[in-house]
């Protein structure tokens, strides 16, 4: 490229950009990850022949929705610098909150109200222990980990709630049409407002800055502390309104709902190309990353893969792709 | 039902013809024996005896799956995957009562045969539901274990869990009923260990003391009884009193050999797993159908006679001693 600048008359030319944006693509994780999930879709063809129905590839969504919803907020707060591992047990107490409403005769309006209000009160009690007392997210949140399933487990016992209404039904077993159910919606609609909030708004930019250099964007007038707040919260409400969606869909609750979701909330962040140190990552990453991970799961459950086998491969999927460009580099050099 | 049912095997018909490749499979009947969760051995002797079943069906595939742990959630998903393969039937071991009814309901109307066995689902999510055993069994078996040990009548006496445990006192009830046809057999008290092990070997060893002419100690737990067996072996009391009732032979096995215990009873997964496959079987293939006081035929087994909740009981606890707990203790 250089060379032929410094042989040739024409006036020099200097590009905008270092790559123009037909190369960007071509290089982008996004591209990537979604060659990869085209693969799979492939594959799961081939290799099932129950795989390409529509009913069957509706019911495969709820594999990856509701975790999905969470891992948009999380995608937002892993790029400002932080992490929520308290996710999954605030849908516990969320869930366990609404099922007490409903013993006390609350209504479907009111349960969803109270699923919000636990899930923002929960993430404002993270918030107010990373942001105003300055503690470690990592640490705080594996604390809340325990103390939010903690209180289900004190309530609930190894009793279960029930009873819900059934309107309360519609958002985790509910179609808006044909088979698109009510959660694919809200996942899509989701979708959207968070690519927009990420990419399009001067909060999307900050929470990039602050994952860059906390220090830097401080000193440029970014209330850091606030935006973190604001993330937690965010990440708090979404659970909430998993909460709601999943407990709507088992139509019950125990204290053991959600196990271990915090970990897969992490993995689709991750494998979405949020760099786990904070400062770069996109939300169409993360959608493409829920949907490899549900196709995985749900191609391999098609075709009888024991649970432990799934694990070993969304593992070994998550360090591939990651090693991939690295390896790619390492290969051009 | 019926014509949603017919509309639902006609578009899977459909598809099938599409896909191609699956023609093949269509012939045996596929039935899913979904489990609390992988790696457990009372489960894996389940699945044994599930394919002990298909082997004497002959046309039938046994699909043996389950999550990873055992919570709702990932049961759900295994369901949906089977929903979609469309498969004939779903035994499933449930991980929470409720939570399951939503996919379950599904997958009946889709055509699916859902029955629940050891641990059920809410009447609603399945067709029929195959406890292990019934109390009134159970409260049989544990002092004609007594008994039969005893030809010449004895004393014995009932170390329980705690004064509340309900299972307990209910199978102790049931016991009470049926004295009558265990002439000569006296039960001299009842005492209460708590299901702690410390406890109830102290009360055990105060059993002993108490009555010494006692024969026979019934523990229906199986904390209270393997604290028993150690109190016996400890007094040196082994070949004067026999601890009985039911227990896990992995945490029997040590009292079975020593003589402490000379037999002791609880359900068998091997028969479990085998009469969930026959059920489901009878079922998916319009044999028979589910309905309060139905008798569905599970074999080697016998017959399940369902209750008004569409529920049955499968059989007597099963009896280990030391002719098959070497077989046993290595698999719950």
């Amino acid at each position: 490229m250089t060379e032929t600048a410094s042989h040739g008359q024409a006036p020099r030319h200097i590009r905008d950009r270092l790559q123009g944006p037909g190369a960007r693509l071509l290089k982008s994780w996004e591209l990537l990850l979604f060659a990869v999930a085209v693969a799979i879709f492939v594959a799961n063809s081939f290799a099932s022949p129950y795989f390409l129905n529509a009913w069957n590839l509706s019911d495969a969504t709820f594999n990856f929705t509701e975790k999905a919803m969470i891992a948009f907020a999380m995608a937002l707060l892993i790029i400002s610098g932080e992490i929520d591992l308290s996710v999954a047990s605030i849908i516990a107490l969320c869930s366990t909150a609404m099922g007490a409403a409903v013993q006390y005769g609350a209504g479907t309006p009111e349960i969803v109200l109270i699923g919000l209000a636990t899930g923002l009160a929960c993430g404002a009690f993270n918030a107010v222990l990373v942001t105003k007392m300055g503690l470690p997210s990592i640490v705080v949140t594996i604390g809340t980990m325990s103390l939010f399933r903690g209180i289900s487990y004190i309530v609930l016992g190894d009793g279960a709630y029930r009873g819900y209404p059934a309107e309360f039904a519609y958002f985790g077993q509910g179609y808006v049409f044909w088979v698109i159910s009510f959660e694919f919606v809200l996942f899509a609609l989701l979708a959207v407002l968070y690519y927009v909030l990420l990419h399009r708004t001067n909060f999307g930019r900050m929470v990039y800055a602050i994952g860059n250099n906390a220090t830097a964007a401080s000193f440029s007038g970014i209330r850091v502390a606030r935006v973190k707040f604001i993330l937690f919260l965010l990440t708090g409400l979404m659970s909430g309104v998993a909460a709601i969606c999943l407990t709507s869909r088992l139509g019950s609750t125990r204290p053991s709902i959600a196990f271990g979701w915090e970990l897969e909330v992490v993995t689709m962040v991750v494998l979405g190309g949020v760099s786990i140190l904070g400062g770069s990552g996109s939300i169409p990453g993360v959608v493409i990353a829920a949907f490899v991970m549900g196709l995985v799961t749900f191609g391999l459950g098609l075709l009888n893969v024991p649970g432990i086998v799934m694990s070993i491969f969304i593992g070994l999927l998550l360090i591939g792709v990651i090693a991939l460009p690295r390896l790619w580099a390492m290969w051009r050099r | 039902m019926g014509i949603s049912r017919r509309l639902f095997g006609g578009t899977a018909l459909a598809a099938m013809m599409l896909a191609g490749g699956a023609a093949q499979a269509q012939d045996n009947v596929r039935i899913a024996l979904v489990v609390k969760a992988l790696g457990i051995g009372f489960f894996e002797a389940a699945a044994k005896g599930a394919e002990e079943a298909a082997a004497e069906l002959g046309n039938v595939e046994v699909i043996y799956t389950g999550p990873t742990d055992t919570t709702a959630e990932g049961q759900i998903e295994v369901i949906n995957s089977l929903i979609a393969q469309n498969v004939d039937a779903i035994a499933v071991s449930a991980n929470d009562t409720d939570a399951l009814v939503p996919a379950l309901k599904k997958a009946m109307q889709r055509g699916i045969t859902v029955i629940s066995w050891d641990s059920g689902v809410a009447p609603e999510g399945r067709q029929l539901h195959l406890n292990p055993s019934s109390n009134p069994l159970i409260g049989n078996m544990i002092i004609k274990l007594a008994a039969d040990n005893l030809p010449d009548g004895g004393e014995v006496a009932v170390l329980s869990a705690t004064t509340t445990s309900t299972n307990q006192n209910i199978w102790i009830d049931e016991m009470n009923k049926v004295m009558g046809d265990y002439p000569g057999i006296e039960v001299v008290t009842t005492v209460y260990g708590d299901d702690l092990a410390d406890k109830s070997y102290r009360e055990a060893q105060g059993l002993m003391q108490t009555y010494p002419d006692l024969d026979a100690i019934i523990a229906p737990t199986s904390v209270g009884i393997v604290a028993a067996a150690r109190a016996v072996e400890d007094a040196g009391k082994v070949g004067q009193v026999n601890v009985t009732g039911l227990g896990l032979p992995s945490e029997m096995a040590g009292a079975i050999e020593s003589g402490a215990s000379k037999s002791f009873a609880i359900w068998n997964p091997i028969d479990l797993g085998y009469s969930a496959t026959y059920l489901a079987y009878e079922l998916a293939t319009g044999d028979a159908e589910a309905a309060p006081g139905a008798e569905i035929p599970m074999g080697r087994m016998g017959a399940l006679t369902l209750d008004d909740n569409n529920e049955g009981a499968m059989a007597d606890p099963f009896v280990y001693d030391s002719s098959n707990i070497d077989e046993f203790k290595s698999i719950f």
